[in-house]
């Protein structure tokens, strides 16, 4: 089942790659998909039941949109702090819980604070607490960061990995 | 109708050079290196996410190139957030004027207990 | 012939890659060299897209596609080589 998986997305990424129905291409597609699918289908996915559920695509579609408007918001919030002349910020690392438990699902999570308004993920610990550093920090309290960095992706976020 | 679509895509790839623009600037301007890491890391990342989609949209919709947006999106913060975990453990200081640091101190509580 | 390139689009990737290059000279600490150097290379997946439309080569999109992961790779390496060496600046 993992390697099914595997096989499929590394022959949708060569097909793109490619974009050519030629038959020879195909077949060294195929060959080397059947390849990597042998070789690397542990370290690919552990749970391969979740690529076949159609609602997790469409929670992921739902989210792009979400993501992209918090990437704007935080692209102009930093061209805001460096081109004023006395540079708005406090910086400091604060702590937040999340209570997703799947690790892709926290790496994403994790990724998705990155880029959004001040924030960046430094550390991640396995009791599920993240280490964040905000340009600006507006508090310093564990759930009233929880509150402001991580609960604008976490419904969407669990409905897509877990 | 082509025409249209290209000048978007002017239009697009003019926005994201902006952004690039001021991602480098923050990387000059700004105090330590988290701080840089977290502004460059956001807007080069964006910016050039948005020049390889102006791009797609100018050259005839080559699907390699929204291949090469999942890639950049994927490996941008991820690089960023290996940088920084590996810039704290080396003991690289925050700004003397940063206003906390958890990471630290729990750190330090680990290592008394 | 040299194709004719427009500079509205090259003269702000140049000018914020010669910053990259600033903060890769000035960083006073290694941390600071290794995320301009990270930096440098995302700016250059952009030049390499805007090649595509402005010169006769398709081919920069595979180089442009390269080019992202091995950035990434080698930023993996920088950051375990960081996590090993201490130093006191």
């Amino acid at each position: 089942m993992k390697k099914l998986v595997l096989f499929l997305v590394s022959f949708i990424v060569w097909l793109v790659l490619t974009w050519t129905l030629y038959y020879p291409s195909l077949l060294i597609g195929i060959l080397i998909s059947i390849i990597i699918g042998f070789w690397f289908a542990d370290l690919f996915t552990q749970r391969p039941r979740h690529f076949f559920q159609i609602k997790r695509f469409l929670y992921f579609l739902y989210y792009i949109p979400i993501f992209l408007y918090y990437c704007t918001l935080a692209n102009l919030d930093v061209a805001y702090r460096v081109l004023h002349p006395y540079l708005p910020i406090e910086p400091g690392i604060v702590k937040v819980k999340t209570t997703l438990k799947s690790e892709v699902a926290r790496v994403a999570l994790a990724n998705s604070i990155t880029l959004t308004p001040g924030t960046m993920s430094v550390a991640l610990t396995d009791d599920g607490y993240i280490y964040v550093h905000c340009i600006k920090v507006y508090s310093k309290d564990l759930e009233e960061a929880t509150r402001r960095i991580v609960s604008r992706f976490e419904p969407i976020l669990r409905e897509v990995f877990e | 109708m082509s025409e249209t679509v290209v000048f978007i895509g002017k239009v697009i790839v003019l926005i994201g050079v902006f952004f690039d623009l001021l991602g480098a600037i923050g990387l000059v301007r700004l105090p330590d290196v988290y701080t840089r890491l977290q502004a460059s890391t956001k807007c080069v990342t964006l910016g050039t996410c948005l020049i390889l989609f102006g791009v797609f949209l100018m050259s005839g919709f080559p699907w390699k190139a929204l291949l090469a947006i999942a890639f950049v999106a994927l490996s941008g913060p991820t690089a960023a957030h290996a940088i920084s975990h590996a810039a704290h453990k080396a003991g690289v200081k925050l700004w003397e004027k940063s206003v906390v640091d958890r990471y630290q101190e729990d750190e330090k509580k680990a290592k008394e207990s | 012939m040299i194709p004719r390139l427009p500079l509205v689009f090259f003269i702000p990737l140049i000018v914020s890659c010669f910053l990259c290059l600033y903060r890769v000279f000035r960083g006073p600490t290694s941390a600071d060299r290794i995320v301009a150097v990270d930096i440098l290379g995302i700016l250059v997946v952009g030049f390499c897209a805007l090649f595509v439309v402005y010169t006769p080569r398709e081919y920069f999109m595979d180089i442009a596609i390269a080019w992202t992961l091995l950035g990434f790779i080698g930023a993996l390496t920088l950051a375990k080589y960081l996590e090993r060496k201490r130093f006191d600046e």
